[in-house]
């Protein structure tokens, strides 16, 4: 049993036994093992020249691992929390994604950037943000999500073993909450599929990392009522696994999505898009998203600014209701 | 006759250099400028989209390449064309760059004078200011973290060290103690932006300080002193002693780029005081009294160049643009199900379209 940050360090410790080429860099990551202790004990095990403690700098760690990628080894940089990945913006979407296509496949950096996000945590904005949307729109670049320990071990190897850049977002607001059974022999998660956490006929929702709990609740209430909710949890948002989402809307004939994000063209506009131009016909109401608000991100009240399974109900009812 | 090789004997040729070696850096340094001249007037002609040249920087490039291994690695910007055709980089493949055809190595994604070669460790060049800086350190980290016996060269101007990167890549590179050169050609200019309004420091070398390196400055425009200075610094690299930081001061001879009129924000009096101290014609003189230049060898160097990027450009102008479906290779390792659907979309309903290309070029 393991919580998804034990699965995330267990990873690390894998695939560095695996591959001597894997490193890992970032503030406070080495001795101190990372500020929420994802990468606890690899500076002892694996030494300072594969889990470097660098200066402060974001951009720099992903500057750097950039050229270490392209050395040839295998950077796992951690952008302590995903809120101050911005310093980085320029590397990743400038360099990072688009190294192989300005070279031919000459040169290819597959760096794998871990950085915790998204709020629940009582951090205010600059330690709760979910800026995912501005990855999935950089060609390029994969952009992963995990929602439990057993996907993010599985997700973060296979991240690792593949030879494109990842953002690799972890939600950290279930880092510990929640143990599951997670195999014990060498395994993968596949980037790319989403996967059906519950079947169901009435409506589909479309959720990843710490939303999944969330909609798990409201569809539960909603089981209650005798209503039948499919939940797909995307697992990576980018490439995104558009037959399973079509699928299911076929099936169910009305889709939710929900993120954490601010609303407005986040993430679930580009679900309910491409549901619009290839599955119109199947719709029974308009597609709804569950979102953050078009504010930033608060301190106090950021229980109502977060999808709460109250609002997520609320949405399942209207959709039914159309 | 008689008399100047009794001069040349007695004149010691630079440590470590041989005849040959001179005259090999002389020659890099000519096709530098004559591969430069043409790229603009390929460029005024239309025959290419753009060009950015280094006119009046050859001593930094071959003077630097030249103190460098193959093992070695390069970062650039994009005015060091000199150093990739040096480094083994064929003439041929820069000018299929250049002209953006089927047989350039990115099969046009990029514009022109944006070279890349893994196999001579020279990495593609980004268009943003400063940010290989950072990655030259990255790399030079990762040559360290595995005892290999390497450095790296990382090649930007006077604009870039106001950038971030420059920042950190110099912090980076003094923290890990790695084996980085970062080579500042300082041809004072950033587009029309001069040092003096780039920085308030006097001798931009200077800076090295705040990173705990030595910085030198050098006089860019004589390349046996660029040499010189570069292979020191490639030695501490190589004994563990850490990055150099050495300030090539040069001038940017010619505009920016193609897109560039620098009769708007400098005197032809200031350009034409630089041009004296040409490094070439500088150069030159230095072979004269080794008795290795005189007209004869000039006019048989200039031929024999002049001849080589001719036939290079008929070729490259002579092969078909890339194929409208390279457009979707390279973006990742394998196809997504988005740039499937994509090409099927262009082959479906645009080729009936007759997309072409009007050969204008705004830039």
């Amino acid at each position: 049993m393991m919580t998804l940050l034990q699965a995330i360090n267990s990873a690390l410790h894998e695939e560095m036994e695996r591959d001597d080429r894997v490193v890992v860099l970032g503030e406070d990551v080495g001795v101190n093992g990372g500020v929420f202790r994802a990468t606890e004990g690899l500076y002892n095990r694996y030494g300072a020249d594969r889990v470097m403690d660098t200066p402060l700098s974001e951009s720099g760690i992903i500057g750097a691992a950039i050229g270490m990628a392209v050395y040839g080894l295998k950077p796992v940089p951690e952008i302590q929390f995903a809120d101050f990945i911005y310093p980085a913006f320029d590397q990743i979407v400038s360099e990072l994604a688009k190294m192989r296509y300005r070279s031919g496949g000459d040169f290819i950096s597959p760096v794998v950037i871990r950085t915790p996000y998204g709020g629940g945590i009582r951090g205010g904005h600059y330690h709760s943000q979910s800026p995912e949307a501005y990855f999935c729109h950089t060609p390029g670049l994969q952009v992963v999500i995990p929602s439990n320990p057993r996907d993010a071990k599985g997700l973060l190897k296979s991240a690792i073993r593949g030879e494109d850049p990842v953002i690799f977002m972890e939600p950290k607001k279930i880092y510990r909450a929640f143990k599951q059974e997670v195999p014990e022999e060498d395994y993968v998660v596949p980037i790319g599929p989403a996967n059906i956490v519950q079947q169901g006929t009435d409506v589909s929702i479309f959720c990843y990392g710490s939303m999944v709990s969330v909609v798990q609740k409201a569809a539960d209430k909603a089981a209650e009522e005798g209503q039948s909710i499919e939940i797909v949890d995307l697992r990576t948002l980018y490439p995104l696994d558009v037959e399973t989402i079509l699928n299911s809307v076929k099936k169910t004939g009305r889709a939710i999505i929900v993120y954490e994000a601010p609303k407005t063209c986040g993430y679930g506009a580009e679900i309910a898009a491409t549901i619009a131009e290839k599955a119109i016909e199947y719709l029974e109401a308009p597609i709804l998203r569950v979102a953050g608000l078009d504010t930033p991100f608060p301190y106090t009240l950021e229980y109502v600014y977060m999808p709460h399974p109250a609002r997520v109900y609320r949405a399942i009812q209207d959709v039914l209701a159309f | 006759m008689t008399k100047t090789q009794s001069k040349q004997s007695a004149r010691a040729l630079p440590d470590g250099l041989s005849a040959e070696d001179l005259k090999l850096m002389y020659e890099a340094m000519v096709m530098t400028r004559e591969y430069d001249d043409r790229g603009f007037k390929l460029q005024r002609q239309g025959r290419i989209g753009f060009y950015a040249g280094s006119r009046g920087e050859e001593a930094c490039q071959i003077g630097t390449a030249f103190a460098m291994e193959e093992r070695d690695w390069v970062f650039s910007s994009y005015r060091q064309a000199g150093v990739a055709l040096h480094r083994g980089v064929p003439l041929q493949a820069m000018m299929n760059n250049l002209f953006g055809n089927a047989q350039d190595l990115v099969e046009g994604k990029q514009m022109p004078v944006h070279y890349s070669s893994c196999h001579h460790h020279f990495l593609s060049i980004s268009s943003v200011i400063g940010t290989q800086i950072i990655q030259g350190a990255g790399c030079a980290i990762a040559a360290k973290s595995r005892g290999d016996d390497c450095v790296v060269l990382t090649y930007f101007g006077d604009g870039a060290t106001s950038s971030n990167d420059f920042h950190s890549g110099m912090n980076f590179a003094g923290a890990f103690k790695a084996p980085c050169i970062f080579v500042l050609v300082n041809n004072q200019f950033a587009i029309s932006i001069p040092v003096s309004k780039q920085t308030a420091v006097e001798v931009l070398a200077d800076k090295a300080k705040a990173y705990g390196m030595p910085g030198i400055q050098v006089d860019g425009n004589d390349i046996l002193a660029v040499y010189q200075a570069t292979k020191e610094a490639v030695e501490r690299g190589r004994k563990g002693e850490g990055p150099t930081f050495l300030e090539l001061k040069t001038y940017r001879a010619g505009p920016h780029s193609s897109s560039d009129d620098p009769t708007r924000y400098r005197s032809q009096e200031e350009t034409d005081e630089w041009l004296a101290q040409d490094p070439i014609l500088r150069f030159q003189a230095v072979l004269k009294s080794y008795d290795l230049w005189d007209e004869a060898y000039e006019t048989e160097v200039r031929e024999r160049i002049q001849n080589q990027i001719a036939a290079a450009i008929k070729l490259a102008e002579s092969i078909p643009q890339p194929s409208w479906e390279t457009l979707f290779t390279d973006v990742y390792s394998y196809e997504t199900q988005v740039l499937a659907d994509q090409k099927k979309g262009i082959l479906e309903h645009e080729q009936g379209l007759e997309l072409t290309n009007e050969g204008e070029f705004p830039l």
